[in-house]
């Protein structure tokens, strides 16, 4: 059997499952072979409603890091509702700055909790330096922006993740865009005062502790 | 192959928005489905105005809004409202709906009790656990026990209730995972032994999804610490996962109060294994 008739084999076989089992395990078995061509269909498995499949998917897909980007992408608008929620989470995995705007809207708009909580965390962990240099400095003006909006979210587990975004921006521009580092201090130390929730307000103590 | 995904009805922001003035009057109205929903959208929105209390307890011998079954809508969005306001003056109403015919009802009662953590309602719910493992047996065709026996034993457990530990140690050896683990939560409350504790962490292997959550869940509220790694690496939503280590941290940080400055080692190997779990292409 060559090559490329076996990976055939592995996206059939995810193609054709017939059970939330078969499914999950054909997925399993193709996200571990690392094969570039499969990487439509696992990005597909995000809209079955299969969560067990779409987590090994995802993973499957990140593992290709930029290679898969343009997919997702492209892919995104087409999806359902979870399969566009398990392509965020995987853009935000990636850390790729071609997702900006798309983890931006997200972050902002998007109405699942789990959706807001990846997307902040990922514009806190973006690579920047694949940033064409001219477009730096606004782009992370504007995370920032988006993160002090994110940080007044109703529920906790997203100013958590806020947070962590934060400090994550606020390292990455420490030599970089230091009035902005300092900005993003100046404004935990601010949230620290107001915060009511006890592992939010723990978590910037510690964002705070880390920075200084 | 369709499992639903918990986060389709744990996460509803989308609600109509309301005012308080017409929740209220909502809830006092003739339309019943208006009124079931104000009766959640208060306590979703922890309205604690009087005014808004005062018309939930009312809500509770609510007579007009029943199903074909004989259960009562009204009275349990009430009853879930009223436990998330946290005013004691529901205690007594809550403590009457002890008796409703509605298991729901029931439920939902003895949770809000739980959640109040006023004292006075545990020997009316200790009388719920009369009859003890036979009385509590699954019933055919049911898809309830006679009693709402998770319910009651954890909000025993909650409020500290020790006379009631021979009663709920017995639920250990109950057929259903989930009374065994509500007994194990409650017996590590009111004993501190660890040995209930490690049951609960070996619940986090379970085969079904259901029970690692509930697991999960249990962990949180008892908050033990030696659970943190073994909740991080459980199967299950990333959300629940968070709210279980939420409760250990605060847990942890309610004994060891910070100096006001620096965390304590244990406090930061949580908080790391929270970011952990803020990646990427979780569930």
């Amino acid at each position: 059997m060559t090559n490329t008739t076996r990976e055939q084999e592995l996206i059939r076989a995810v193609k054709e499952a017939d059970s939330a089992y078969s499914l999950v395990k054909a997925v399993r078995i193709l996200a571990n072979a690392h094969i570039e061509a499969a990487i439509p269909t696992l990005i597909a498995v995000f809209s079955y409603n299969n969560p067990g499949a779409a987590e090994l998917a995802a993973g499957g897909v990140v593992r290709f890091g930029k290679t898969a980007v343009a997919q997702l992408l492209n892919l995104i608008d087409d999806y359902n509702y979870g399969g566009r929620a398990w392509a965020i989470r995987a853009l935000s995995g990636i850390g790729d700055p071609r997702a900006f705007d798309t983890l931006i809207e997200a972050a902002e708009t998007d109405f699942s909790m789990s959706v807001r909580r990846a997307a902040t965390k990922g514009l806190g962990s973006l690579d920047w330096e694949d940033m064409p240099k001219d477009k730096i400095p606004a782009a992370q003006e504007q995370a920032f922006k988006t993160l002090l909006l994110t940080c007044q979210d109703t529920e906790w587990v997203v100013r958590y993740s806020s947070v962590v975004g934060l400090q994550g921006l606020a390292t990455a521009v420490v030599v970089t865009y230091p009035d902005l580092a300092e900005t993003i201090k100046t404004h935990l130390a601010q949230m620290f005062k107001t915060e009511t929730d006890v592992t939010v307000g723990t978590r910037i103590q510690l964002a705070i502790q880390q920075l200084a | 192959m369709l499992q639903p995904s918990l986060e389709n009805y744990v996460e509803t922001d989308n609600s109509e928005s309301l005012t308080v003035e017409q929740a209220i009057a909502n809830l006092k109205g003739n339309d019943q489905g208006l009124r079931y929903y104000a009766a959640w959208w208060l306590g979703k929105f922890r309205v604690r105005e009087p005014l808004a209390i005062d018309a939930l307890i009312a809500a509770l011998e609510d007579q007009d809004n029943q199903t074909e079954l004989g259960g009562y809508p009204l009275r349990r969005n009430a009853a879930r409202a009223l436990g998330k306001l946290g005013d004691h003056r529901a205690v007594p109403a809550l403590i009457n709906c002890l008796d409703c015919s509605d298991f729901y009802v029931r439920e939902a009662a003895v949770r809000s009790l739980g959640m109040l953590g006023d004292r006075a309602c545990i020997p009316k719910l200790i009388k719920l656990l009369d009859g003890g493992l036979e009385a509590a047996q699954p019933i055919l065709g049911s898809p309830h026990l006679a009693q709402p026996y998770n319910a009651v034993i954890e909000a025993l457990g909650e409020l500290g209730a020790t006379e009631a530990i021979d009663l709920i140690e017995v639920f250990l050896e109950h057929p259903n995972e989930l009374e065994q683990y509500a007994a194990a939560r409650a017996m590590y409350q009111l004993t501190q032994n660890p040995t209930y504790a490690e049951r609960l962490i070996k619940a986090l292997k379970a085969d079904q999804v259901l029970l690692r959550r509930a697991a999960l869940s249990d962990l949180g509220a008892i908050g033990y610490l030696p659970a943190a790694d073994a909740i991080a690496q459980t199967s299950a939503e990333n959300n629940l996962k968070l709210l279980a280590l939420k409760g250990i941290l605060e847990h942890h940080l309610e004994n060891h109060p910070t100096d006001g400055c620096y965390l304590s080692e244990t406090a930061i190997k949580i908080i790391n294994l929270m970011d952990g779990l803020q990646e990427r292409y979780d569930s």
